[in-house]
């Protein structure tokens, strides 16, 4: 097994266990109990609202919109980093029709492995930090792995066309 | 000297043969994950399908009335009635949450079974240790998604916690079953590393250059960059903008409750509607064009063992990915076509659907020629 499959594999699946374990953390220490407040926050805003206390219901609204942004964040997390993980796994196994030289492909799968950590990870932050640094850290990460995913599909398509 | 390399050669041969006929034996670790995972996919995309055409539209519908009713009791000014009306939204939510995510968490354990069946080789385990490993992934995989689809009905019934019920505690269970048989294949995946004289893997599925393999490939690496595009462009473009405009709009039917303006409630209930379909229909686009083009990858690597002529290989090949790009381009034009839109893009799943069906009966139908080392002569399609 090439290094750059190695690393592709087991980073993938290393990848995958972390996102499940954070999934299974969060399912049971978070997610209700911020679904729950989801639906308390709403409640209260509206009951503010019929009883005519427009500063009440404002103030439950922008609590509902904090949990949803954080609540919306958790599950993505969950999601890219299991996705991004079997992507991986994939690219790993079908390296080998990859049609560039071992160095090239290091370089991919090295890209590939960083961007998919990085990016989930920069979500994640984004719900303790709502300033630049989180945001531009996923927008690194996910242009990290789209363009070396460009670069393994070029690779891929010169070994298809002989080039 | 040259015959005693040669018989070294044909040991050498026959032990690598040995090794791979052990691979794809029935009841085998790499069959039961191969098959079990390409079951759960199928499952998981029914209950998409069914989830789509059956539940979703009248749930959102419900879900748009229960806001609409909480609203104007606010205007009303009947507190009791608000609290009621949210409490059927989050229910609602509930009842579309959970089955969507027993549609996600089927389709992805199918896709890392699918992907651990093919690693398998490379696991450095004894046969009947990872026939264990994939019977209890096989068994978490399933026991998640059952317990997330019964959490709506059975809720909070004879809990010990406060927040968490029983079909959350067994849908808990079935992840950490999953985790623990992942991390076990990991490990023999390290422990082959540290062998220093490990044998070179002569694996078929590696080595499968088809036309229907090199097909699904190519075609499912271009749908993951298209689905990444996508995603990347939602995200650059809508994500944040939509995630204002549903705290400015919800904050506009609360302000105008209070002022008990119902016009402006109704206008506010309209665009939040819009703006949850504009949601869902983009988030849907995006993941389902990154999953099928996954399962068109892993696909291409099984191809050898799919027991079909080689010419209905390649239709199945096509039919898949034909199906996995109607159905998010279709699922995106909804906005625009409504309805039509909606059903050509189930038709889309329902294409890969059938196509996943026809690759999974081939594979059932192998009987290991591969792994025996015969040519295969006698597929039939």
């Amino acid at each position: 097994m090439s290094a750059a499959r190695r690393l592709l594999i087991v980073g993938g699946m290393a990848l995958a266990l972390l996102g499940m374990i954070y999934g299974g953390w969060y399912a049971v220490f978070a997610e209700h109990q911020e679904l729950d407040g989801i639906g308390r926050s709403l409640a209260a805003s509206f009951s503010a609202a019929a009883g005519r206390n427009a500063a009440v219901a404002q103030r439950a609204l922008e609590q509902y919109r904090k949990l949803k942004y954080d609540y919306d964040r958790h599950v993505d997390v969950h999601g890219h980093w299991i996705g991004l993980a079997m992507l991986l796994m994939v690219l790993g196994i079908g390296l080998d029709r990859v049609s560039f030289s071992e160095q090239m492909k290091m370089l991919l799968a090295t890209a590939l492995v960083v961007g998919s950590f990085l990016f989930p990870l920069g979500v994640l932050l984004e719900t303790l930090d709502h300033g630049s640094v989180p945001r531009a850290l996923a927008v690194a990460g996910s242009a990290l792995v789209i363009v070396s995913l460009a670069g393994v599909t070029l690779g891929l398509l010169r070994a298809e066309t002989g080039k | 000297m040259n015959s005693t390399s040669s018989f070294q050669n044909t040991s050498a041969t026959g032990a690598v043969r040995r090794a791979n006929a052990e691979t794809f034996a029935p009841m085998s670790a790499r069959r039961l994950l191969a098959l079990g995972g390409i079951g759960l996919i199928l499952v998981g995309m029914l209950v998409g399908d069914i989830f789509a055409v059956f539940v979703l539209h009248q749930n959102a519908a419900k879900v748009g009335e229960s806001l609409s009713v909480a609203a104007h009791a606010a205007v009303a000014g009947d507190a009791n009635a608000v609290v009621g009306s949210v409490q059927s939204v989050g229910s609602f939510l509930e009842n579309r949450g959970t089955k969507v995510d027993t549609h996600v968490h089927m389709i992805a354990f199918g896709y890392l079974a699918l992907m651990l069946a093919i690693v398998q080789p490379w696991v450095a385990l004894r046969e009947n240790t990872k026939k264990e490993v994939a019977w209890i992934f096989l068994f978490g995989a399933w026991l998640l998604p059952v317990g997330v689809f019964l959490i709506h009905y059975v809720g909070l019934a004879h809990s010990p916690l406060e927040a968490i019920g029983w079909a959350s505690i067994f849908a808990d269970l079935g992840g950490l079953l999953v985790i623990l048989a992942t991390l076990g294949c990991l490990l023999g995946i390290a422990r082959r590393f540290r062998q220093s004289q490990r044998p070179a893997l002569d694996d078929v599925l590696l080595k499968d250059r088809s036309a229907a393999g090199r097909i699904l490939l190519a075609g499912g690496l271009i749908l993951v960059l298209l689905g990444l595009f996508h995603g990347a462009y939602y995200a650059a473009a809508d994500l944040y903008r939509h995630e204002v405009l549903d705290y400015s709009l919800l904050s506009k039917m609360s302000i105008a409750a209070t002022a008990k303006n119902a016009g402006v409630v109704d206008t506010a209930l309209g665009e939040y509607g819009q703006l949850a379909g504009e949601k869902a229909v983009n988030i849907a686009a995006h993941a389902h064009a990154i999953e099928f083009g996954l399962l068109a990858m892993l696909l291409a690597f099984l191809q050898p063992y799919v027991r079909l002529r080689e010419s209905w290989k390649r239709n199945w090949a096509w039919l898949l990915l034909l199906g996995s790009l109607v159905l998010p381009v279709f699922v995106l034009l909804e906005l625009r076509l409504g309805l039509l839109a909606g059903g050509i893009a189930d038709v889309g799943g329902g294409l890969v659907i059938l196509a996943l069906f026809a690759m999974w009966i081939g594979i059932v139908r192998y009987t290991g020629e591969i792994d025996a080392g015969y040519v295969s002569m006698g597929a039939r399609g």
